[in-house]
């Protein structure tokens, strides 16, 4: 298949749609009004349905109701959005209902910007809602990759009966590049016998239900949701490494961040300096692995977001105290400046050479 | 002679006596000489020949404790 | 012998955790017989969110899905729109319809969304002890307003079935009672109506059921129905709103 030109967002929706999804749920929001308005124009043509929510919190309620009933379902908005949708996807979690989550972060806090920005790190990879559940976050730095997730997305949740979520920042959202829509391997996904759609007189009740007053009943509940999420750090972490043979330094960064960091390494490069990249596809699960293998010649580590630093934390303790970590980050909207990441790591490696 | 039937599921009764106003021959009482798994002193008929079968205290009964029949 | 009354199958054999005397149960046996009456309890989801009703996914024979609180009708917007030929219905309290999940019921009416709604008005918070809801009567005391809710704290008590009748998709708003055995089985012709509209493809439903909450009353079961007879009644006007014929 041909490439085709297609700016993010829309080609998000688009690889949605080749990827399963039959409903949308969804609230306007900037910066990703783009998604919602290819859905609602190119879902129905494709035998699914797109309905504009009152409200975010409706949108993922609905969303939690369509998964319950068997649909292929996702929903996406932007970084205030997300914090409406948690407690929503508390419940999507805690009930195993397989979803979509698309997020397209913007600046914060409160109603922050509209500008892209990294700044969500902590609310999708902590669980923004309550209790111990987790959910695959895919953080893509390209739009191809980007669709290559979309494609997959729905495979994972229904493989896992749980929220995915897809993070892209308005960057990705925005730009235009080529893409190629393209199948992603198959996997043996399990038959839906637990989804409410009548018991035709053939069963027992199927009940959607996250609340389990018995304390016991709930710790196992629980117990049996930690042995999915081991499944899904064995089976779903992804991470880049990229010049990681024998690195001075290694830069950490993801999605559009890591494209700035390549140049970076580029530059480095013309002056003979090798400088590393760990650049993680899924920010839950974490690559811890790839910290624990970074060469013996890297002096240190050096963490790159468009935040004031969130992603670092889970960065410390991968490197469990190994190596010294910089950082460098802007926010609200701001881009890192290559020049400003250049002297952060000539700083780190103790001066100009 | 009675036109009607009334059968308690005495163990699941909470003894809120919403079937005693609502009797309109009023034979239903609590029968405080049992007291059922609940802790409750369920609702019972005295003078069954009385009752006319009409319903009234089944279809009221919060709990589903009540089964009524009619000749 | 013909039965008159029995236990309705559309029940499962748990027993229900309500408090003694409290109407819930009635409603919950009209709910059932309805879906069973009109042969359509096996393509039937329920829906059931937080309050007193949170635990009702166990009481009803059919398939069922926990919401969160007031999110109900947008659960059941979910279910409806994957597949039509269900029969969905929401089961809502007036802590979690009228207060937190008000933007949900009016949407759900406004889009008209073909699904019904039984919706339990007793005047109080039941689950979490006895707090003030938005259907709380002036000088009512709560432990919340334990002085008696007041106008000019609180505002007057919100008026459900009045406030959506005033939207086109509300095909059908009915307020009914189940404080008397004549009471509740017109209570069970109005949730009926409601389903049969679901049925027929019209649009949204709704029946708001004057109920008692013996408990937080602080009213044996028995004076709580007259309570609700002398309080809720005189503010809270049972009648049809909105019927079908009277939509178009």
């Amino acid at each position: 298949m041909s490439k085709v030109l297609m700016k993010g967002n829309e080609a998000i929706a688009e690889a949605a749609i080749r990827g399963g999804c039959k409903f949308f749920f969804g609230y306007p929001i900037t910066p990703q009004n783009e998604l919602p308005e290819y859905m609602s124009r190119e879902l129905p043509k494709n035998g699914g349905v797109f309905l504009q929510a009152e409200s975010e919190v409706a949108a993922i309620n609905m969303v939690y109701g369509a998964a319950g009933a068997g649909g292929r379902v996702m929903t996406s908005s932007s970084s205030p959005g997300i914090a409406l949708k948690q407690e929503g996807i508390s419940y999507i979690a805690g009930a195993n209902l397989p979803a979509v989550i698309v997020n397209i972060v913007r600046g914060g806090p409160g109603l922050g910007g509209i500008q892209p920005a990294q700044s969500d790190y902590n609310q999708v990879t902590r669980g923004g809602g309550d209790g111990d559940y987790k959910m695959p976050v895919f953080v893509p730095a390209n739009l191809q990759e980007m669709v290559d997730i979309m494609m997959e997305a729905f495979d994972i949740a229904d493989y896992y009966r749980n929220p995915v979520m897809v993070v892209g920042d308005g960057m990705i959202g925005q730009m235009m590049e080529p893409i190629e829509f393209k199948k992603p391997v198959p996997r043996e996904l399990p038959v839906k016998d637990w989804i409410t759609n009548g018991t035709k007189g053939e069963r027992n009740p199927n009940i959607i239900n996250s609340l389990f007053l018995e304390a016991s009943d709930l710790e196992n509940h629980n117990l049996a949701a930690q042995e999915k999420y081991a499944d899904m750090v064995k089976n779903e972490t992804r991470v880049e490494n990229y010049n990681m043979e024998k690195p001075e330094l290694v830069l950490t960064a993801y999605g559009t961040t890591s494209r700035i960091c390549k140049n970076v390494i580029a530059e480095f490069k013309k002056e003979g300096i090798e400088i590393g990249l760990i650049r993680p596809i899924t920010v839950w699960p974490f690559p811890h692995k790839a910290f624990e293998d970074i060469p013996e010649s890297a002096k240190g580590i050096l963490v790159v977001e468009m935040s004031q630093g969130q992603m670092i934390d889970d960065v410390k303790i991968a490197n469990n105290g190994r190596l010294p970590i910089g950082f460098h980050g802007r926010s609200g909207g701001m881009i890192p400046d290559p020049q400003d990441i250049i002297l952060k790591v000539k700083e780190m490696l103790g001066g100009v050479k | 002679m009675a036109k009607g039937k009334v059968t308690f599921n005495t163990d699941i009764c909470k003894g809120c006596e919403l079937c005693i106003d609502v009797c309109p021959v009023n034979i239903i009482v609590m029968d405080e000489s049992m007291i059922n798994v609940k802790g409750f002193h369920p609702a019972t008929v005295i003078e069954m020949e009385k009752c006319i079968g009409c319903g009234n205290c089944a279809i009221t009964c919060p709990d589903s404790v009540i089964k009524v029949e009619r000749f | 012998m013909t039965i008159v009354y029995d236990k309705s199958k559309g029940l499962t054999d748990a027993e229900l955790h309500f408090c003694p005397g409290c109407t819930h149960g009635t409603v919950h046996k009209l709910v059932a017989e309805v879906l069973i009456e009109l042969d359509v309890l096996d393509r039937s989801v329920g829906v059931v969110p937080v309050g007193c009703s949170a635990l009702s996914y166990d009481y009803f024979n059919c398939d069922m899905q926990q919401a969160s609180h007031g999110r109900a009708p947008a659960v059941a917007t979910g279910i409806k729109r994957v597949n039509p030929e269900l029969v969905v219905w929401t089961y809502q309290g007036d802590g979690d319809l009228a207060s937190i999940g008000a933007a949900e019921i009016v949407h759900v009416a406004h889009r008209g969304e073909k699904i019904t709604t039984i919706f339990i008005n007793n005047a109080i918070y039941g689950m979490t002890g006895g707090q003030m809801a938005p259907t709380t009567l002036i000088g009512q005391k709560t432990t919340t307003s334990q002085d008696g809710r007041t106008v000019e704290h609180s505002g007057r008590p919100l008026k459900v079935a009045e406030m959506l009748a005033t939207i086109d998709g509300a095909k059908f708003v009915e307020r009914v009672s189940v404080d008397s055995p004549a009471n509740i089985r017109k209570t069970k012709k109005a949730i009926k109506k409601a389903f049969e509209l679901q049925l027929s493809g019209e649009g949204f439903g709704i029946v708001e059921i004057l109920s008692t909450c013996p408990t937080n009353w602080a009213l044996t079961p028995r004076d709580s129905i007259k309570w609700l007879r002398d309080n809720m009644m005189p503010y809270y006007p049972l009648g049809n709103l909105r019927s079908p014929e009277e939509a178009k």
